[in-house]
């Protein structure tokens, strides 16, 4: 469960919510509206004010690194830092989840194109097995095909392990689609809640 | 086997011609380069006769205070030349502190272990000794502590959107700049490393070409040029680990997060 009070980031409201295990939260809105701030500032990356606990476990109780890796953000555009794919990752990671054969360990970085590095960015988030996932349209690069595939594999992976999830996208199609109950909107600089259905 | 020639006013004037014919020959081709030439000529016949007056001063009297207070003035006046020399630098004290601290530890401390382990000189701070080594060493370690500096600092800017994607990943600070650490470390210690593999075959070092020129059995001057190699790498390497260690702690904060806010921005 993640609990969010009063999370202040500036020109807005202070922001507060709660997600259940399972439970995926949509939140659109237009770009520099704030989202990523809320992301960053849940991942415990930017100082804030406001409260963010996982069960019963809050930012101050546990180190930077440790909330980050129950906490896990994935940023709009991955950055890489070895020459090849598998130093990225753990030694136990299933590729082929994003439809990756063992080949691709070897690939190196530079030759990806955009939208396999946003699926194996994908890949390297889960591969640290957190209980909240941070998405920063997580899909943005990729055609409908995998964009579909990424929906599948995150939904899977909410309901085995009882994570939870905020997915920020500008497709409101797909927010229908992924957000379980309801989701943010951004728009006109305030964030209202919306029942899921109530876009229009 | 004291054989010194001691060099007259005239030697040296005789010297002076060679840089005055250049001057001349500048001027000549209009190169552009004759003023400053002249000044910098000047500047160092005053500079260093007035450093020969003090250091004569301080043979002399030779008193603990007075050396305590020369050798605070060239570890002071070194840390300033580091940080100038960064594109980017820590703001306020701390980049000052940093930066003396370490000059501390790569000079200082290897001077004064010199003095009193191996050399064991009578009393410790004979300024003969602890002024000259103080000075090479400061010389030679400032600069692998102004390059693993610059280097880290300026990678880490560079590469600041990929040590918050590790960060993001669950990986603490030191982990997420490992890699950056690692070629500082390097980065400041190959010019020593290259000096130590090329000394003797491509160059003779200046100290060693001092003791020989003013007497000293060649063998002897070897033995003084090894420790001071020595001591120079020893103490670039800690004043290195020294400055790496204590910037890495100043680009995050307690929770772990990158603060650029530290930094004063790009010198032009």
């Amino acid at each position: 469960m993640l609990k969010v009070t009063d999370i202040t980031i500036p020109e807005l409201e202070p922001i507060s919510f709660e997600l259940t295990a399972g439970e995926c939260l949509g939140v659109s809105g237009e770009s520099g509206c704030g989202k990523t701030r809320l992301l960053r500032a849940i991942a415990d990356m930017d100082e804030i004010e406001g409260l963010v606990c996982v069960d019963d476990i809050c930012q101050p109780d546990v180190s930077g690194a440790n909330w980050r890796k129950q906490v896990a953000l994935l940023p709009a555009e991955s950055q890489w830092w070895f020459d090849t794919v598998a130093p990225h990752f753990p030694d136990d990671v299933d590729y082929s989840a994003l439809g990756f054969t063992e080949q691709v360990k070897g690939w190196s970085i530079s030759r990806c194109s955009s939208g396999e590095k946003q699926r194996l960015s994908i890949l390297r988030l889960l591969a640290n097995k957190p209980q909240v996932l941070l998405l920063d349209e997580p899909t943005a690069n990729l055609d409908a095909e995998n964009a579909r595939k990424v929906e599948a594999v995150i939904a899977t992976y909410l309901e085995t392990h009882k994570a939870t999830a905020i997915w920020v996208s500008h497709d409101r199609a797909q927010l229908e689609r992924v957000a379980s109950k309801r989701y943010f909107d951004f728009s006109k600089n305030l964030m209202v809640l919306l029942a899921k259905g109530d876009s229009k | 086997m004291n054989t010194l020639i001691s060099l007259s006013v005239y030697d040296l004037m005789l010297a002076s011609l060679l840089v005055l014919a250049l001057a001349g020959l500048g001027a000549r081709l209009q190169l552009g380069i004759t003023q400053q030439l002249l000044i910098a000529a000047i500047r160092t016949t005053a500079q260093l006769f007035f450093i020969g007056l003090v250091l004569k001063q301080v043979f002399e009297t030779a008193q603990l205070p007075f050396i305590g207070l020369i050798m605070l003035v060239m570890l002071t006046v070194a840390a300033w030349e580091i940080l100038s020399r960064q594109k980017r630098k820590i703001k306020g004290w701390w980049g000052f502190g940093i930066s003396f601290f370490s000059l501390f530890v790569s000079s200082f401390l290897i001077t004064l272990i010199a003095l009193l382990l191996i050399i064991k000189t009578e009393p410790w701070y004979t300024p003969q000794y602890a002024i000259p080594l103080l000075g090479m060493l400061l010389g030679n370690t400032m600069n692998g502590i102004a390059l693993g500096m610059d280097r880290l600092i300026q990678t880490a800017w560079q590469q600041r959107a990929i040590i918050e994607q590790r960060l993001m990943l669950g990986q603490t600070a030191m982990q997420a700049i490992r890699e950056i650490r690692h070629e500082s470390m390097r980065a400041g210690m190959i010019p020593i490393i290259n000096a130590m593999a090329a000394a003797g075959i491509v160059s003779l070092p200046g100290m060693m070409t001092g003791q020989i020129l003013s007497g000293t059995e060649p063998v002897e001057a070897v033995k003084y040029q090894i420790l001071i190699m020595f001591m120079i790498t020893a103490g670039t390497g800690f004043g290195v680990v020294a400055v790496l260690h204590l910037i890495s702690k100043r680009l995050f904060d307690a929770r772990d997060r990158l603060r650029f806010d530290q930094l004063l921005a790009e010198k032009l």
